[in-house]
């Protein structure tokens, strides 16, 4: 199925170069709808408000860090199936595997290149 | 004899609890050997001579982190630098949020550009978007160097509060501390007397300021 670049996007950072830099890439690749927020509850709140398609979400911030984020999103009847991929410098073997059995769809290390977005985006969504 | 010690232990742990100043263990110590009288077998001598040792040890030990300066430590080195490290942070952001609008200007002229030209375009903006992922990891970096910094001065003041008086206030070896940063001093040449590096935003003069102070209000 075709990944349907309308679908909105959130990309969560508590710096806001990094969110702008993500926001450009992913308007480079034809997704213009991308809201952000700068930690975990922000994120969940506006999560709950609305529909994503995707999450993008750095893992340290306060108060709710990033793999807060995704353990909250994981419990969550309704969230649960959102693909979500973290994005950060944390890059030892502790933390990667603590993300994934929180339940993260992907893993990016900062920094990264546009190449690897994409790749990771195709990997969790599907060919665009 | 063992009374007086007594009562004067006794007097210690009630004003200190648990923590003793080193101080007052030295006194103890030097009570205790100024105080002997009548018959001392060698081994009681000898122990005599450890606990004298130990004084020794323990005052030169105050005299050397005194002379260390560590209320300096609290005081100036360390929040100079954790405002050094604040400042970096704002200016790399700032400068990153400059790039940052200059490759996207450039990023809308691609849309008006023929197909060859635009795709040059974008290939440099993203790398520019790429690269300026520096500065998340710079902030992050600096956020660590921040809290080692404010662990650092915990300890020092732990320090100072276990040490006293004597080394809060810099004394005893503090006139020789200061004659050896003179000295120092001395040794630098006028240029290097007056470089100071970047001044924080809220000391440094604004080029208006520096224009008035040249050429007057004028």
């Amino acid at each position: 199925m075709a990944v349907n670049k309308e679908m909105a996007i959130l990309v969560v950072d508590d710096y806001k170069t990094m969110l702008r830099i993500i926001r450009n890439l992913l308007k480079q690749l034809d997704f213009g709808n991308v809201d952000d927020a700068t930690d975990g509850s922000a994120a969940l709140k506006k999560l709950r408000e609305k529909e994503y398609g995707l999450v993008i979400s750095d893992w340290n911030m306060e108060p709710m860090t990033g793999l807060q984020l995704i353990r909250e999103v994981r419990s969550d009847k309704k969230l649960k199936k959102l693909p979500f991929i973290m994005v950060t410098a944390e890059s030892k073997t502790e933390n990667v595997v603590a993300a994934k059995e929180a339940g993260v769809s992907n893993y990016i290390v900062k920094p990264f290149n546009a190449e690897t977005l994409k790749q990771k985006m195709v990997s969790v969504l599907g060919d665009f | 004899m063992k009374d007086k010690i007594k009562s004067k232990l006794d007097e210690i742990r009630a004003d200190h609890s648990e923590t003793v100043p080193i101080g007052e263990i030295t006194a103890v110590v030097e009570s205790i050997l100024t105080s002997m009288s009548g018959d001392i077998s060698s081994s009681d001598f000898k122990l005599y001579h450890e606990l004298e040792v130990l004084a020794l040890y323990i005052d030169n030990a105050k005299m050397e982190i005194a002379s260390l300066r560590p209320d300096e430590i609290q005081h100036e080195h360390i929040p100079s630098a954790t405002d050094e490290l604040d400042a970096i942070v704002v200016h790399t952001e700032e400068a990153t949020e400059t790039i940052l609008d200059a490759a996207e200007k450039l990023e809308e002229l691609a849309a008006s550009s023929d197909k060859k030209t635009a795709a040059t375009i974008t290939e440099a903006v993203t790398s520019i978007y790429e690269a300026c992922n520096f500065q998340d990891i710079t902030g992050q970096r600096i956020t660590k160097i921040v809290k080692a910094l404010k662990h650092i001065e915990e300890k020092v003041d732990a320090l100072i509060a276990a040490f006293g008086e004597q080394v809060n206030d810099g004394l005893g070896e503090k006139k020789k501390a200061d004659g050896a940063t003179k000295k120092k001093d001395e040794e630098l040449s006028e240029d290097e007397k007056l470089m100071h590096g970047p001044q924080l935003v809220e000391n440094a003069q604004s080029q208006k300021e520096i224009d008035a102070l040249l050429f007057g209000d004028d």
